[in-house]
């Protein structure tokens, strides 16, 4: 009687660079085999039959001639997943076939949150990506990913974070100026992009002045700016607010040129404020 | 946490290992062990679960009558894309597939920091039963750990990724 090996050989030199073939009822398959990667199945017996390897990924069937070595090309099977091997007609010859990623990141699956937000905001941005090869399978293995935000204006944040589970996520800092930042995910030569648009956060430091108009009194605010020194945006709402005795008066003034103005009643003795949004800035006495 | 297709009795997922017994397959699911910053909701944590185990009665169907529209409710993207493939490549060999599963162990192990994906993975029990121009050629047990991403739809969460890894 022959060694098994002599019957199989090419089977066992491929089992000998994959160690791990699997064995069942007759039937050699490489118990894995890397995505889109040339692989062989031996089968034992003699005579037509069909070998099938079916999972919820892909399904091949070939007709073959039992006992003799079946090659399947590169790119034959190629959707990472568990597959069962089998042979039709009864032979009865079963295994099983893992494909696995292929380790080289071919797509940035990168989401980033939020498209807009205030500048300055601690851990504002946030990003999370999931890697993919060629063949759009997730990869497993812990691969870095540099996480990279930069501004128009010169600052640059970069962050390097390993996968895990296929995942990889960061948190990071809006940048102190205003403008529209990029937020690139890369992993090896392949990247995404996605635009962030930092806008100036609330005013900071509110200061208006007031002068005599007629029987008015002018009101005016400085340029209103944020707390890093970015303009407000024109269309800001201003409110002044006009309290004498039991009357009050409030006036909502968008911004424009970067300062609110308007004219209010010049009673004397009332006290005049001004805010924006939750922003309460300076307050005056009119005098008497 | 118990989990059926026909049933469900819901019980918490995040604070501890839950059992499950469903009509059709045994869920357990194990504490969430989360990677990423922002917490997952104890009813997003039920959600997520309950539409994937519920995903499965749509594989079974879809793969054994060869119907790439049954697919739309749970899958998108790269899953439902590949799903979609393997159904088209079944129905020109003249095949049908029917994955029953019988449990499933749980566990969360990712929600992205923006709230779009949720991924677990699943140790899975399914009876595979593969069927040749309506005949059955071979029916086999598989044990699988998969790796699912889920992300929200408008009424549900649906798989994205549903890839089964090597342990």
């Amino acid at each position: 009687m022959r060694p098994v090996r002599a019957l199989f050989p090419a089977v066992f030199a491929a089992c000998s660079v994959l160690p791990l073939c699997a064995q069942g009822g007759g039937l050699s398959v490489p118990k894995s085999i890397e995505a889109g990667s040339a692989f062989s199945v031996q089968s034992s017996g003699s005579g037509p039959g069909t070998i099938y390897i079916v999972g919820p990924g892909q399904v091949l069937k070939r007709d073959v001639q039992l006992g003799q070595q079946v090659d399947f090309a590169a790119g034959t099977l190629y959707n990472a997943g568990h597959y069962v091997v089998f042979t039709g007609g009864g032979s009865g010859q079963s295994g099983s076939l893992d494909v696995v990623p292929a380790n080289k990141p071919a797509d940035v699956g990168f989401l980033a949150r939020p498209s807009r937000l205030p500048v300055g905001l601690r851990d504002g941005i946030t990003g999370a990506v999931y890697l993919s090869d060629a063949y759009k399978n997730l990869i497993m293995t812990p691969t870095p990913v540099t996480f990279q935000l930069s501004t128009p204006a010169g600052s640059v944040q970069t962050r390097s974070i390993t996968t895990r589970n296929g995942a990889a996520w960061i948190a990071m800092d809006s940048s102190p100026k205003e403008g529209a930042a990029q937020f690139v995910a890369r992993a090896g030569d392949i990247s995404a992009t996605r635009v962030i648009g930092q806008v100036p956060g609330d005013p900071c430091g509110l200061q208006m002045t007031a002068k005599p108009a007629g029987q008015k009194v002018e009101l005016e605010t400085a340029p209103v700016k944020d707390c890093s020194g970015n303009a407000v945006p024109d269309g800001t709402i201003v409110t002044f607010t006009e309290t004498h005795g039991d009357a009050q008066t409030t006036v909502d003034v968008p911004l424009k040129r970067g300062v609110a103005k308007v004219e209010m009643p010049a009673y004397p003795g009332a006290t005049i404020t001004v805010a924006s949004g939750v922003v309460l800035g300076n307050q005056i006495r009119w005098g008497r | 946490m118990t989990v059926s297709r026909a049933g469900l009795v819901a019980v918490a997922v995040l604070g501890g290992a839950a059992t499950m017994a469903g009509a059709q397959a045994a869920v357990h699911v194990q504490p969430s062990h989360l990677e990423g910053p922002r917490p997952l909701a104890e009813q997003t944590a039920k959600a997520a679960v309950q539409d994937y185990v519920e995903s499965w009665q749509t594989l079974h169907t879809a793969l054994a009558e060869n119907r790439v529209e049954v697919l739309d409710r749970d899958f998108v993207g790269t899953a439902k894309d590949k799903l979609t493939e393997t159904i088209q490549q079944q129905a020109k060999l003249g095949m049908r597939t029917s994955y029953q599963d019988r449990s499933h162990d749980l566990q969360i192990v990712f929600y992205s920091p923006e709230g779009l994906s949720i991924e677990l993975t699943d140790n899975v029990e399914y009876d595979q039963q593969i069927v040749d121009h309506d005949k059955v050629v071979t029916t086999q047990h598989v044990t699988a750990r998969y790796v699912v991403v889920l992300t929200p739809s408008e009424t549900r969460w649906r798989v994205r990724v549903f890839q089964a890894v090597t342990e």
